[in-house]
């Protein structure tokens, strides 16, 4: 792992200005980074600001939602201060995106062929000739069978699984150096799920992308990531390498999660529980946003949001149990 | 109707128990037209349930896995005959139910229920809480406006609601809590059998575990009946006693829950089984070292199913006869079923 960050994230806040006195605080100050080559996810409930925080590294945040603060640098240049044009150039060519239901992402009145090579054109100096002929290696490259044959076809002709790799096909065709995945599989089969985030880390490293993969499986997260980011109400609440995390587990909120699992090796009379339900962003509770959940809380939980500490090396947690500083 | 079997379990002491049969499903099929041309003629049949048996005991949960369009939700509205099947029989304690009409079929649907995946779209909201589990009772017409009322306060309450919610509509609730409201809607008339079709699918991990906790809670409470579909396989496991894997239309595997998941004899279950992401964080100390099978391609079309055993186009272990012959659900041992040609001489 090099030294230099891929993506450097500091003290993010998106918020969404629904009516007057109305904010929803989808991003509430987060800061993380990804290294090169490295596999970060992004675990948390629906809601919590997982996809909103990816929208915003990619700059496409739109009303009534807005980045209020921070920066986002990506290799040191900081994306806030880009011309769309150039934030366009670096989707393409530096940051790839594979979203959770590829059918929304591809356009149904055209080809995949002609959305490949359109994309592949906007960031490569290639005619259409060239361009086709790219677009079936990389169609081939993603497990596509007939990639010739498919390449005429559209978008509703395919298996959502299929369609998914022709997403990661159009993500990878300019090598990006991050590759962001929200729920990429979230609505497949297992079987399909397991082919599609098995091609992910190979496309992974065959082009020497970091990935930040986001999903609300924990399993996934084990299987398939380095480190993971747990987020709570628009906030991390812990990091760890990831067997770390799961091991030796220390924030209420993750402990919850992993109690709440049914243990496919294991026989359960009754499963462990978080009482209540996620706050909606636009009312979070005063202090620690998961005061209102939390079986340890204290006191002073409920006035003040604990600040995200580094426990051990590599491990932060927001929690007054382990007495990080107050922050208001 | 009754059967003497010995369950067994790694975890339970051996126990002997009279098994009722509450559902007898005997080759049930439902084909559904397709259409095609300018006239609008059926051109072929899509064989979302074809050729299924089995049955379900009394008290029993009886879980469904499989992938999306295997037919899953297509056989649980058969059952209580929200569909019509095509050909086979359905046995509800014994009474031929398969080719009774909708009127005739009434005084069996309040023994029968189900409960939706979506908890969005399966609640009228134009209808309080109130009026929502008060229609049932309404149309059955046993019980009087007051009886009705103690009858709404009662499930109300075991469900986990407040009574002051009754006057709430179902946008005023979270996912979890409207799938509460479903299953309280399902258990007012105190049917006997309940389908519930991936009730927990479209929640988060943390409410799915406080719906499931209830679930069991009112099964034995209520003594129900379940038949439980879900893609998830380790919610399933949690859920249930028996567990039947289909594919295509077809059951592939029905068997104790412990027997499928410590031995899965199907390859498609043995696929299906080591797909699914764990966290296995004793790794080196873990008994069984999960092999990974990794299955290419996709579920073929239902309208238009290979020939032979439907699986074969996607199975490490095909061999010419699958091609051939179409593999019959047998019992290979005591309670365990496998439609596969690699147990023929079992
Ligand atoms: N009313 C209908 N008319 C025509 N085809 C149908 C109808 N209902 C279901 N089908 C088809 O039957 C097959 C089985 O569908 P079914 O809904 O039972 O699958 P399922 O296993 O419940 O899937 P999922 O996991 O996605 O809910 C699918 O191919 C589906 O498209
Ligand atoms: N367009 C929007 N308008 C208003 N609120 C939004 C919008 N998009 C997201 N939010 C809110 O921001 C929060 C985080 O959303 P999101 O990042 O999509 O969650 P996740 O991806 O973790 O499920 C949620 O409370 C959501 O309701
Ligand atoms: S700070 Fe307090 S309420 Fe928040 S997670 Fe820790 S113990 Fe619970
Ligand atoms: S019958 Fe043949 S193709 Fe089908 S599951 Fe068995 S081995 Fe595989
Ligand atoms: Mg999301
Ligand atoms: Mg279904």
């Amino acid at each position: 792992m090099s030294n230099q960050p891929v993506l450097d994230v500091n003290n993010l806040k998106t918020y969404f200005y629904l009516e007057k006195d109305v904010v929803a605080k989808a991003v509430d100050d987060i800061s993380f980074s990804v290294y090169p080559g490295e596999t970060v996810a992004i675990v948390g409930e629906s809601g919590s600001g997982k996809s909103i925080t990816a929208l915003s590294i990619m700059q496409l945040i739109n009303k009534p939602g807005k980045i209020v603060d921070g920066s986002i640098l990506l290799n040191e240049q900081d994306l806030a201060v880009l011309k769309p044009r150039q934030m366009t150039s670096v989707r393409g060519n530096h940051i790839g995106m594979i979203f959770q239901e590829p059918m929304t992402a591809l356009n149904p009145v055209f080809t995949i062929g002609s959305q490949m090579t359109e994309t592949i054109r906007k960031h490569k100096k290639l005619s259409k000739k060239q361009a086709h002929e790219k677009a079936i290696e990389l169609l081939r490259t993603v497990g596509i069978p007939r990639p010739e044959q498919i390449i005429h076809e559209y978008p509703h002709q395919l298996s959502g699984g299929m369609r998914q790799r022709v997403m990661i096909a159009i993500a990878i065709s300019c090598e990006p150096e991050l590759l962001i995945a929200d729920e990429p599989t979230t609505a497949l089969d297992v079987t399909i799920q397991a082919q599609i985030l098995d091609l992910l880390l190979e496309m992974q490293k065959k082009y020497e992308m970091a990935l930040l993969l986001i999903t609300h499986d924990l399993g996934v997260v084990y299987e398939y990531t380095d480190r993971v980011m747990v987020m709570y109400g628009g906030q991390i609440v812990e990091q760890a390498p990831t067997k770390q995390l799961l091991k030796l587990t220390k924030h209420p909120y993750t402990q919850g999660l992993l109690s709440s699992l049914p243990n496919i090796d294991q026989d359960m009379e009754r499963l462990g529980t978080i009482k209540g339900t996620v706050p909606p962003a636009y009312n979070f509770p005063k202090g620690c946003r998961f005061s209102t959940r939390c079986p340890f809380v204290m006191d002073r939980c409920k006035e003040s949001n604990p600040a995200l500490t580094e426990l051990e090396k590599d491990h932060y947690v927001r929690c007054f149990l382990y007495d990080g500083g107050d922050k208001a | 109707m009754t059967l003497k079997t010995t369950e067994s379990s790694q975890f339970e002491a051996t126990k002997e128990v009279e098994k009722e049969i509450l559902i007898d499903v005997q080759n049930v099929k439902k084909y559904f037209p397709i259409k095609g041309g300018v006239l609008k003629r059926t051109i072929g049949h899509l064989k979302a349930v074809d050729d299924v048996s089995f049955t379900i005991y009394k008290g029993e949960t009886l879980g469904i896995v499989g992938e999306s369009g295997s037919g899953k939700s297509t056989l649980g509205r058969l059952l209580i005959r929200l569909l019509d099947p095509t050909e086979g029989k359905i046995l509800f304690q014994e009474a031929d139910i398969t080719h009774l009409t909708q009127r005739q079929v009434r005084p069996y649907r309040q023994d029968m229920q189900i409960v939706f995946q979506d908890p969005f779209a399966s609640l009228n909201s134009k209808m309080s809480v109130e009026q929502l589990i008060e229609e049932p009772l309404i149309v059955q017409g046993r019980l009087d406006r007051n009886q009705r009322k103690a009858r709404i306060l009662e499930i109300i309450e075991k469900v986990g609601l407040r009574p002051s919610d009754r006057q709430k509509y179902p946008h005023e609730f979270s996912g979890g809590q409207r799938q509460r409201i479903s299953i309280a809607r399902a258990l007012v008339l105190k049917p006997k059998f309940v389908i519930c079709d991936e009730p927990v699918s479209a929640l988060d991990v943390s409410i799915q575990a406080q719906v499931l906790n209830l679930m069991k809670d009112l099964q034995d409470e209520f003594g129900l009946t379940y038949l439980f579909i879900a893609h998830d396989l380790s919610v399933v496991k949690h859920i249930s006693e028996r567990v039947a894997v289909m594919y295509l239309g077809r059951l592939a595997e029905i068997a104790p829950k412990n027997r499928l998941y410590e031995n899965p004899l199907h390859p498609y279950t043995k696929a299906l089984l080591s797909s699914i992401p764990v966290i296995d964080l004793d790794e080196d100390a873990s008994k069984v070292k999960r092999e990974k099978i990794k299955l290419s391609g996709d579920l073929p079309s239902p309208a238009n199913p290979p020939s032979g055993c439907t699986f074969r186009t996607r199975c490490p272990q095909a061999h010419e006869r699958c091609a051939i012959d179409r593999p019959e659900l047998r019992e290979i041992e005591e309670d365990h079923f496998v439609a596969c040609h690699l147990y023929d001489n079992k």
